[in-house]
Order: structure tokens, then C-alpha cells, then sequence
């Protein structure tokens, strides 16, 4: 008698990925838009220094990192038994991650401030 | 033959955490392409082990270049020289700002790696648990595996443009000083 092919686990719920990759996307927008603010308003370049050594550097990522987790840790709670619609996702979170890449980009930024 | 602690911290963030963290990208590429195309079930488990130390590992350099970078390196760059100080090779930022011909590499190059360094930490921390949640089941998410996919090329370029500008600043004004380390004495 032979033994029975090993078959696949039960396929998760594609909810717990989706939110990891979504909250990415937020994060990297929310830290285009920090550093874009830092750059575009000196009361909030003030404010992000944080640690002085390091300047606004500090204050904006930092803020990014927080809305990264918070979306992340938000999501991964709604979305933990569910299957959501990746497709969406998927275009929401990189046209996040370009946004965010372009804010960061000091001539883009320049342009968006009329320099 | 010597080198400072500055040099010494400036090659372990540049040379040590991102050029090893650059290394691995195409290995991390091929781990993601190779599980996720699902050509064997199962894979073995040793394997997967492997695949996401690899990947946790990768996540793991990409925080360290980019805290070592800005909170030992960047307040190094960025010390402002005392009042009429006429030798500015210890403050690379005033230097570069102090010529038109080279303000260009603070303006444009250390406004813009400052930044996008840190997409890659975030983009890979999320690829590393994705596929540590999934692994194989990768095969079948195509969508999940393209987004994994897609964020590891973007924290590519972003790395790549960090590094870039990280070699070339500190070329036009390195980032020296400290105490001395003596590796060699000549004869």
C-alpha cells in the first residue's frame, strides 16, 4: 500500500498579505508627504526636529514609521480572515509608493513650490 | 597605515550594511521568483527556512544602513562650523554648499538619498513577512506575488540612488574625523 501524496495546506486568507502591502504603500506616501511638508513649510520643518543632531530628518520618519504601523496594525485586525480584492490594492499601493517617490525627489518638489 | 572612527563608521554604513544589503538583491529576487512559481510541491522545509532568514536578514540590513546613516553618519554631514571658521573639510555639508560647483551634491544628491533610503526598510520588511505568512502558497496568490515583487525592485532603485550619491558625496567631502585608528606602521 502506498502512502497518499502530501497535499497542500489549506489556502490562507489573502487579507493578512494585502494589508502588509497596503500599509507599505501608505508608508511610503506618508513619508514622501513629511518630507515634502518639511521642505515646503519651516513651522513643520521645526517641528520633525525632533533630535537636533539629525535635524527634520528625524520628525519625518519617525512620522512615517508610525502611520506604517498603525495602517498596518489597523488593516491586519479588519482584514485577518478575509479575502480582499488584491488587484485594488495592488494599484492603490504603488501608485502610493510612486507618489511618495516623487515627493521625495528634490527637483519634483521645487516644481510643486513654484521654486 | 590609518584610518578615523569616522572613515571606519562611514565603510560599515556604505561598504558593510548597504553594499552587502545591494548584494543580496538578486538573490532575494530569484528566492521570491523560484518559491512563488511554485515548480515543486512541497518545497522542502530546510529551504523555506533559508529563504526567509535570507529574507529577514535583508530586512534587517536595510534598518541598519538607514539608522546608521542617519543618526551616527547624518549629524556628522550636517555639523554646522563655528562663527568665521575658514577650514571647512570637517563639515561636509558647508563645504559642498560653499561652491557653486559642487552645492549641487548636497541640493540635489543628499536631499534626495536623506529620503528615499528609507522606502527600502519598510518595502522590505514587508516582502520578508509576506513571505514568511505565505511561502509557497506564493505559487497561488499571483497578484500577492507580483506587489512582493514589484517592492523589492523599488527598494532596488531606491538603494541604488542612496548608494550612488553616498559614494559620490563622499568623494567631494568625506565625512572624517575622531579619534585615529593605526592599522599598519610603514618601515
Amino acid at each position: 500500500m502506498t502512502a497518499p501524496p502530501p497535499s497542500a495546506p489549506e489556502a490562507l486568507p489573502n487579507g493578512p498579505g494585502a494589508a502588509a502591502i497596503l500599509a507599505a504603500g501608505v508608508g511610503s506616501l506618508a513619508l514622501g508627504a513629511c518630507a515634502f511638508a518639511g521642505d515646503a513649510s519651516p513651522l513643520v520643518r521645526k517641528g520633525f526636529s525632533l533630535w537636533i543632531p539629525t535635524g527634520p530628518l528625524s520628525g519625518v520618519t519617525l512620522a512615517a514609521i508610525v502611520v506604517w504601523l498603525a495602517v498596518w496594525f489597523w488593516l491586519s485586525r479588519r482584514w485577518a480572515r478575509r479575502d480582499v480584492n488584491l488587484m485594488r490594492v495592488n494599484a492603490s499601493s504603488f501608485m502610493m509608493l510612486i507618489a511618495g517617490l516623487l515627493l521625495t525627489f528634490p527637483p519634483f518638489m521645487d516644481l510643486l513650490l513654484g521654486k | 597605515m590609518e584610518l578615523t572612527f569616522r572613515d571606519l563608521m562611514t565603510v560599515l554604513h556604505g561598504m558593510g550594511f548597504g553594499v552587502l544589503f545591494m548584494l543580496a538583491f538578486s538573490g532575494a529576487l530569484g528566492v521570491i521568483y523560484a518559491t512563488a512559481a511554485g515548480a515543486r510541491w512541497p518545497s522542502p522545509s530546510s529551504a523555506l527556512g533559508l529563504f526567509r532568514f535570507y529574507l529577514i536578514s535583508m530586512a534587517v540590513l536595510a534598518w541598519l544602513t538607514v539608522l546608521s546613516g542617519s543618526y551616527i553618519i547624518y549629524p556628522w554631514y550636517r555639523a554646522a562650523p563655528p562663527a568665521g571658521a575658514k577650514d571647512l573639510s570637517a563639515y561636509p555639508q558647508r563645504l559642498l554648499l560653499s561652491s557653486p560647483l559642487t552645492a549641487g551634491w548636497h541640493e540635489l544628491g543628499m536631499e534626495w538619498k536623506e529620503h528615499i533610503a528609507w522606502f527600502t526598510p519598510i518595502a522590505m520588511t514587508m516582502v520578508a513577512y509576506v513571505f514568511i505568512k505565505y511561502g509557497p502558497q506564493l505559487a497561488l496568490q499571483r497578484q500577492m506575488r507580483n506587489a512582493v515583487l514589484g517592492f523589492t525592485a523599488a527598494a532596488f532603485l531606491a538603494t541604488a540612488v542612496a548608494g550612488v550619491f553616498g559614494a559620490f558625496l563622499n568623494k567631494y567631502a568625506p565625512v572624517r574625523g575622531g579619534a585615529e585608528i593605526v592599522l599598519m606602521r610603514g618601515r
